[in-house]
Parts: structure tokens; C-alpha cells; sequence
């Protein structure tokens, strides 16, 4: 809400380096590409057209709305150290395809989304209605319990896999990758962003949640609304990820943590830097996952997991000392 | 006016509240005091609808407060709970400046940005008004969110035990602003305290409250009597006049 006079030059830096970054994720590759051959080479420019554009697109889309998720998960728990990829989110999510594939296998890509949205609202609304019974001054337990209901899920959805055959398709979903991307088959991230985006207009909401449901009421909020929406937008988002590129661990924990140290938790200003920061660093990793054993590739989900958690783990034991 | 109905609160079997009716003046500064555990905290957070009562009314300003839209309570009162504990890493000026929200719904205009630097002065926070709560002591962390209660320009202002954490200048300091607004601008504080030297000073009219009922309810003079208060707190107490003022003894 304040209105601060901010230097430049951070924002031009960003910049820079995010059209760098996209720069080099559009021409690295297995077939080369360069410059001049998009002029002459129509094979190229198709190339560019269908693989290489869609790819760097949907890392960006993907990296961006999965950490604005993490920050809305954050103010919904109360809680910086959870994200929809550790509390259960993306598990219900691929929980909910396996179950609609077994139970209508020849359902539309439509209905297989919807039952994965269905359940991880479903897992989501659980797990807060968990963490709501925890001790406010022990913020350890919240991701404890996250971690802990995040892996029975997973498990859940990982026995059934492996009843009827499916693992294969579950490792799809779990391991996020952006490999298979093309165009046609990466559309609903626009979505996806779209809708993480549409946060930035609810922000102070948002923030305000973060400060607690007593707060919220003062201020006259609609707390049962917010969070439903604050909801929504999480398990919509994660679904659409987890079933067109898998699931990305870290990234919803990792970025809004970096910026809450940077500028704080006031949404409204940090907002479109975590956008931002999330598809770079997302991006970063997936030149990394294609460049690491050139030509094959890593899948990124493993890339981001190494430092995710390494971060994650520094997260928990530099945690700035509170004077209570 | 703040109009209490026969209200009944109980958590589980545990009876909290039992038919408590009161009626608390507009424009007069209102301490409730009582033992720990009277019910004071819950009272106040039903006034302020944060939970619902089993039985009863609770009017603030004509509006039924279990049936009015809570965006139009937050233009009527604020209320600040005992315990605040807040993860976020908000700035002092951000976190003061969401007091607004009530009236802006996110659109602040620069009549907002003076009433937040008011709040800031009035506090003294104007030193710290740039940092992050997490960079501040008690005291300034509590002071940051009675700012923002402040903020809120409501004409009913609650406060569960304010002067948790402040030391004696601001102690003062809160209670001089609370009366003057109460007195010359006709608000309505109502204050949880312990102290109940600072209710004898300020408080024109005093809530007692013990084990879930109204023990006595009037004007700080009549119920600063050495009998009631000792009772009161089951302890002896005996009120001095000094300087024209009631001081309780109690040790
Ligand atoms: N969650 C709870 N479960 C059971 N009893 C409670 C709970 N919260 C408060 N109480 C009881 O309600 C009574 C009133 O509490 P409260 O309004 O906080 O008292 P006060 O503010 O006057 O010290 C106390 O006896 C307390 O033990
Ligand atoms: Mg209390």
C-alpha cells in the first residue's frame, strides 16, 4: 500500500537477464539453430515455431504461476515453509487423474483436468484444515505435517499406480519435465498464468489473510471468499502444471522466500518480482537439465529438487531471530 | 452505544458467558476490568464479532452485529485482540497503512497517506515507520498495530489489554489519545486493562466483569469504592483520593 520510490535499476538488471536467459533457452538444443538460418532455413523457423518458442514459453508460464502459487499457499497457511508441491496439492492432483483415468479411461482431457482440480482442492482444504489445530508459535509443524499428508497422498496415488499398471504415467506426472513441450500441447499454461496473474488484483486481500483471520475481520474481508479463491487459484494452477508438464517441486517455496527476505510479504509490491524470479529461476534450471549431459536431458523437477532443497534447508536453519 | 443482550457464550460444556446484558455509552472511554479468566477478552471479541454468541444481541450503533456485512462494521469499529502474532514481513508503514483498507478497498489517496502518517506520529513511529515488524521490539510491534487500529478511523475502537509491552511514556501516551478522542472527538474506546490505576484515570466509565457475568457496571467514581474492587478481586484493596483522583492500593 505504501508508495515507495524504487531505484531502477534492479528492474532494468531483471530484464536483461530474463531476455538473455530466453534468448539462450529458444537456441539451445539438440538440431542447431542460429540467427541467420531463421531467415533462409524455413525448417528452422518451424523448428523454432513448434518446439523451441513453445518449450521457453511454458518454462516462463509455469515458473511464474507456480511461485505466485506458494506465495498465496504462504498467506492462506500462515506459514512461509509450504508450497502446493510438499503439502499435498500436486498429489491430489495426480491422485485425482489416476482415479478418473481408471474410472473413465476414455475421459476428455476436460474431465481428467476437472477431477484433478477436484481433488486437489479436496487434499488443499484438508491439509489447512489440519494446520488450523497447530500452535501459531511453532511454525516447524506446519510444513512437518505438510511433508507428512503431502507423501501419504502421493503414496495413495503412487499404490494405485502401481495396482493397475500405471507407474509410468504417475512418473509423468511426478517428475516435472519440459522435454515433450510443443505447440498445442502446452496452451493451458497461458491459462494458468493468466490465473495467477489475476491475483495481482486481490493482493492486499491476500496479504491481509496473511496477517490472520482475526485481522481479516477487522479489515471486513470476506475470509471465507478469499481463502476459496486464494484456493482456487492454487489447485487450478497446480493441476494444470502437474498434467501438462509434471510436478516442479520447490519452486512455489523457493521464490517467494528469496523475495519475502528482499522486499517483504506486501503482495501488491512483491507480487510481479516473484513472477518474474520464478520463471527465470525455472528457466535457469531447464538449461541446466538440457545442458548437464548433453544431448540428453534431465528432467527439470530434479534440477530445481537439488537446490530447492538445499535452499530449503538453509531456509529452516537461518531463519532471522525473532525478538518476541 | 454499545448494547449487550443477554448474551450466552460457552466453548463445549464450559458455560464462558451467562446472560451478560450491558449497555457501554457512546463518546466515553470504557475500561473493563476483572480477574483472569473473567471473560473480558471474550466479551470483547463478540462485541467486535469475531466469534458468534450462543444466545443474545449485541448491538454498536443500532447495527445487530451477527447480522450486519462485516465490510460495514470495519467503518464502525477496530478492534486489537490480546494476543497478535503475525508471520508476515510487513514494514510498519504498510502494515498501518492496511487500517485503510475499510474505507480504500486498495485505492489509497493521498488523504490516506496523511491519515496513515498520523497514526505513525501518534505512535511515535515515524523513527521505524520503514523497518519490518520482525526488526522491532515488543513494545514498538505492539505500538505498530494499535497505529493501524488507529488507522482503521473508527468510531468504536476495542482493545484487548493495549498497554501489553508498552512502558510508562507510551502507557500514558495511549491513554491521553484514547480520552482526548474520546472527549473531543466522540469515539468510543473500550479498553481490557489491567492496571487499574490507568482505568481510575482515564476510564469515564467502568465494565467490571468476574466468572462470566457483569459484577458491576457504572461511572469510574462509583465503582472505585474500596468494597467493590476488593471483591471484586477477592483481595483487599483501598482506594486513596490523590491529587482529586482514585488510586487503588493493593499491596
Ligand atoms: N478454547 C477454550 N476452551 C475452553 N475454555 C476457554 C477457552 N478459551 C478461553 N476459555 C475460558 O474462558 C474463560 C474466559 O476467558 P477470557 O475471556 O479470555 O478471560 P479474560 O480475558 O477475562 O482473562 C476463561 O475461564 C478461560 O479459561
Ligand atoms: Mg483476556
Amino acid at each position: 500500500m505504501a508508495c515507495r520510490t524504487t531505484n531502477a535499476m534492479p528492474l532494468i538488471a531483471a530484464i536483461l537477464l530474463a531476455v538473455v536467459l530466453c534468448i539462450l533457452s529458444i537456441f539451445t538444443g539438440v538440431a542447431d539453430i542460429n540467427i541467420a538460418a531463421l531467415f533462409n532455413d524455413p525448417q528452422a523457423l518451424w523448428l523454432l515455431a513448434v518446439s523451441r518458442l513453445p518449450r521457453t514459453l511454458a518454462v516462463v508460464l509455469t515458473g511464474g504461476s507456480l511461485a505466485i502459487c506458494g506465495l498465496i499457499m504462504q498467506m492462506l497457511a500462515r506459514n512461509k515453509f509450504v508450497e502446493p508441491t510438499t503439502a499435498g496439492t500436486g498429489q491430489g492432483a495426480a491422485l485425482g487423474i489416476i482415479v478418473i483415468t481408471i474410472m473413465a479411461p476414455q475421459a476428455s482431457l476436460t474431465i481428467k483436468m476437472l477431477a484433478a482440480i477436484a481433488a486437489a482442492l479436496c487434499s488443499t482444504a484438508i491439509f489447512l484444515a489440519l494446520i488450523r489445530k497447530l500452535p501459531t508459535d511453532q511454525p516447524f509443524l506446519v510444513p512437518l505435517v505438510g511433508l507428512v499428508f503431502g507423501g501419504f497422498v502421493g503414496a495413495i496415488a503412487t499404490f494405485i499406480a502401481y495396482q493397475l499398471d500405471l507407474l509410468q504415467y504417475q512418473d509423468v506426472w511426478m517428475n516435472g519435465e519440459f522435454s515433450g513441450v510443443m505447440l498445442g500441447r502446452y496452451e493451458m499454461l497461458w491459462f494458468a498464468a493468466a490465473l495467477s496473474l489475476a491475483a495481482y488484483f486481490v493482493a492486499d486481500q491476500f496479504t491481509i489473510i496473511g496477517l490472520g483471520k482475526d485481522m481479516a475481520l477487522n479489515l471486513g474481508l470476506g475470509y471465507r471468499q478469499i481463502m476459496l479463491l486464494g484456493m482456487t487459484i492454487i489447485c487450478v494452477v497446480t493441476a494444470l502444471s502437474v498434467v501438462t508438464v509434471g510436478m516442479i517441486p520447490f519452486v512455489g517455496l523457493v521464490v517467494p522466500n528469496i523475495a519475502s527476505r528482499m522486499m517483504g510479504d506486501n503482495l501488491r509490491a512483491s507480487l510481479p518480482w516473484v513472477a518474474g524470479l520464478g520463471a527465470m529461476m525455472v528457466l535457469a534450471s531447464d538449461l541446466i537439465a538440457r545442458l548437464v549431459r548433453y544431448p540428453y536431458e534431465v528432467p527439470v523437477s530434479v534440477v530445481f529438487g537439488i537446490f530447492g532443497s538445499a535452499f530449503f534447508l538453509w531456509l529452516l536453519f537461518s531463519r532471522p531471530a525473532h525478538a518476541r | 452505544m454499545i448494547e449487550i443482550d443477554r448474551i450466552g457464550f460457552a466453548i463445549g460444556k464450559s458455560e464462558i458467558l451467562n446472560e451478560v446484558s450491558a449497555q457501554l455509552p457512546r463518546g466515553k472511554m470504557t475500561a473493563i476490568i476483572g480477574p483472569n479468566g473473567a471473560g473480558k477478552s471474550t466479551l470483547l471479541s463478540l462485541i467486535a464479532r469475531l466469534i458468534s454468541p450462543a444466545s443474545g444481541t449485541i448491538r454498536v450503533d443500532g447495527h445487530n452485529v451477527q447480522q450486519t456485512a462485516s465490510d460495514t462494521l470495519a467503518r464502525i469499529l477496530a478492534v486489537l485482540r490480546q494476543e497478535n502474532v503475525i508471520a508476515s514481513r510487513l514494514r510498519v508503514r504498510e502494515l498501518v497503512g492496511f487500517g485503510r483498507f475499510p474505507h480504500t478497498r486498495g485505492q489509497p489517496d493521498a488523504q490516506d497517506g496523511e491519515k496513515i502518517q498520523w497514526a505513525l506520529d501518534l505512535m511515535a513511529l515515524s523513527p521505524f515507520a520503514d523497518r519490518f515488524l520482525d526488526q522491532l521490539s515488543g513494545g514498538q510491534r505492539q505500538r505498530a498495530l494499535i497505529a493501524m487500529i488507529l488507522c482503521q478511523d473508527t468510531d468504536y475502537i476495542l482493545l484487548d489489554e493495549p498497554l501489553n509491552n508498552l512502558d510508562l511514556f507510551h502507557s500514558r501516551k495511549l491513554m491521553q489519545v484514547l480520552q482526548d478522542m474520546a472527549h473531543r472527538l466522540g469515539k468510543t474506546p473500550v479498553l481490557v486493562i489491567h492496571d487499574i490505576n490507568y482505568a481510575a484515570k482515564y476510564a469515564d466509565n467502568i465494565l467490571a466483569m468476574k466468572q462470566g457475568g457483569i459484577f458491576a457496571n457504572g461511572p469510574t467514581q462509583a465503582i472505585f469504592e474500596d468494597d467493590l474492587l476488593s471483591a471484586l478481586f477477592d483481595t483487599p484493596i483501598r482506594i486513596h483520593q490523590i491529587e482529586g483522583q482514585p488510586f487503588a492500593m493493593h499491596h
